[in-house]
């Protein structure tokens, strides 16, 4: 059984500036939950500090188990998560890299053992990266990559799923590839996902239930077509929209300024 | 361990003997190379041979040769691998052994002894406490100014300390200007101090250099960053500190009994990198293989090149060292654009 995320009254400050206040999500085990919000408002310090990556206020349970009280190997089997920019030293392998996802496994000084390679294999195989196991990170492309990241964050086997921005830098195919194989994955493996999206129209096709995040704060959450309004839209992202897909799944359109 | 990693350790393993060889073999006293051959079997258990050396000539070749090139390869040894480890913690290739203040706090505390005391057995004792008591500031400093993470305080810490570190003893050394000579020739390095500084490092090195090794998978999983590995479930900051402290400690280790020999932590897991490959499985064994043949080489050169006098040893390794630096630098900024 997949396990429920949930997080209550997080809060964080940098620097002395507060940049995510009183926000509270859950994730029902095995859904899809959304955070969307203009730049600045919060999203990735909310995953970070969700991992425990960032010092916070508030707390985040996995299955009614605190995350603060795992230590970090424990942390790692229960929840994977892939930053917006991750680091790819060009010289590493696909398979060197996905196998890292393994790391919550060995011992500090131990090292990979046959079960370690055997899942990554497989992880790389579902992945149709089987054949670049042996390719520099360095030789990708953007779609390539993106397949590498989640192969590492599944390689991990954790039930959770923790993405900040999975379709950065893709083309259109490419962006609806990676959606398309993130869905497929999480519905026959039953994972738990909470990501981040830039774009609205793709957040509300995708994922079950969405949060809007403006300023820090949790300023709207529920279905897509809850969230996704002309009027919630304009005012927090301050942009001319039209709604149309109806109240399902929603599609944001921009529309021009009249001359 | 994979095949090729193998093979890459057994030619580094092979390049350290052979440069040992010529080490012992080649020297200013000219002792006849089948002599010395016979002589070293000779000391093997159940073994009994004549060498035909002169009893002279086997105390050249027992008290100087044979515990200097065992010095050096030390030395350098300890010097490359602490070099490696400090750049998989950085993140960056051109951090060196004396980054954090090692070089900066032994070389001061070094002029204090030299002034007060004058050259005497005090000086490994005091360049090995300077070397810690150095990086101990730097740590303490840069753990103070964030919140311990984040190594780029720690970096500026290190360059805030040395350069203090340096402006006292610049400023000791202009009081005793008599004593110059003597500072810069224990700066410049030298590692002809005999069996009893072998003898007084050996568990330093060792520990420190089994400590390193054991750390490079985990060295591995920090090159995608210390929030990334964390994420992954690495105690990042665990890591880094046992890396650092078994670092500081291989490079105070090598300082006590050698001085400042500059470039060999740079310069030996750099060309490593680019022979193995990126992984500190390899990248440290055979730094630590790769530093030792290389200091040998140096010091054969130092002792050989203007015999009978010597070259300090330092100048040898910044000679090739200081050129391939450039280099180096000239390859990663074409990579970063």
């Amino acid at each position: 059984m997949t396990p429920e995320l949930t997080a209550r009254g997080l809060g964080v400050r940098l620097d002395g500036r507060t940049v995510l206040a009183e926000v509270g999500l859950t994730v029902p085990g095995g859904s899809w939950l959304g955070i969307v919000g203009p730049n600045g408002a919060g999203k990735s310090t909310l995953l970070k500090a969700m991992l425990g990556l960032l010092p916070h206020t508030g707390e985040v349970l996995v299955g009614g188990r605190s995350v603060r009280r795992l230590r970090p190997r424990e942390r790692a089997r229960l929840i994977a998560y892939a930053p917006q920019a991750p680091s790819l030293p060009t010289d590493m392998t696909v398979g060197e890299y996905a196998l890292l996802g393994r790391t919550p496994y060995i011992a500090y000084l131990g090292r990979e053992s046959r079960t370690d390679r055997e899942v990554t294999g497989s992880v790389l195989a579902r992945l149709d990266l089987d054949g670049f196991a042996d390719r520099p990170l360095g030789h990708l492309s953007g779609g390539e990559r993106q397949r590498v990241v989640l192969a590492r964050a599944l390689a991990q086997q954790a039930p959770i799923l923790i993405l900040d921005e999975p379709t950065t830098a893709l083309d259109l195919g490419h962006q609806q590839q990676a959606l398309d194989l993130l869905d497929r994955l999480r519905l026959t493996d039953g994972l738990t996902v909470l990501t981040t999206l830039h774009d609205l129209s793709l957040a509300g096709q995708y994922a079950d239930s969405l949060l809007l995040l403006a300023d820090g704060r949790a300023v709207a959450a529920g279905t897509p077509g809850q969230v996704l309004t002309e009027e919630l839209i304009t005012r927090h992202f301050g942009a001319r929209v039209r709604v149309s897909g109806g109240p399902g799944r929603p599609v944001v359109h921009l529309t021009r300024a009249s001359p | 361990m994979n095949w090729p990693r193998l093979g890459a350790l057994a030619a580094g393993f092979a390049l350290l003997i052979a440069c040992m060889a010529a080490g012992i073999l080649v020297g200013a006293a000219g002792l006849d190379p089948k002599g010395v051959l016979l002589a070293l079997l000779d000391r093997l258990p159940f073994v009994s041979v004549d060498s035909g050396l002169a009893v002279v000539e086997e105390g050249v070749l027992f008290q100087l040769r044979v515990p200097r090139v065992l010095l050096a390869a030390l030395v350098g040894g300890l010097l490359a691998v602490a070099g490696a480890g400090y750049q998989g913690v950085f993140r960056n290739p051109l951090a060196d052994p004396y980054l954090l203040g090692a070089g900066a706090g032994a070389g001061l505390t070094v002029t204090l002894v030299i002034v007060a005391v004058g050259d005497t057995v005090a000086v490994p004792v005091a360049a090995f406490a300077g070397a810690v008591g150095g990086v101990f500031l730097a740590y303490a400093l840069g753990s103070a100014a964030g919140r311990g993470s984040g190594t780029a305080n720690l970096v500026l810490a290190g360059v805030a300390v040395s350069s203090f570190l340096a402006a006292i003893q610049t400023f000791v050394q202009q009081l005793k200007v008599d004593q110059l000579a003597r500072v810069y020739s224990w700066i410049l390095g030298d590692v002809g101090g005999g069996w009893p500084q072998l003898a007084m490092v050996a568990p330093y090195a060792a520990v420190s250099a089994v400590a390193l090794l054991a750390h490079g998978r985990l060295l591995d999983v920090l090159s995608v960053g210390e929030e990334e590995a964390s994420g992954l479930g690495l105690p990042a900051a665990r890591v880094r500190f046992a890396v650092l402290l078994a670092a500081s400690l291989a490079t105070a280790s090598a300082v006590a009994v050698s001085g400042l020999i500059a470039f060999v932590g740079i310069v030996v897991p750099h060309v490593v990198r680019r022979l193995a490959g990126w992984s500190y499985r390899i990248v440290l064994p055979l730094s630590l293989l790769g530093g030792a043949a290389f200091l040998v080489l140096a010091d054969l050169v130092a002792r050989t090149v203007l015999a009978p006098a010597e070259l300090p040893i330092g100048v040898v390794t910044a000679f090739v060292g200081a050129p391939f630096f450039v280099t180096v630098l000239r390859m990663t900024r074409r990579v970063d654009t």
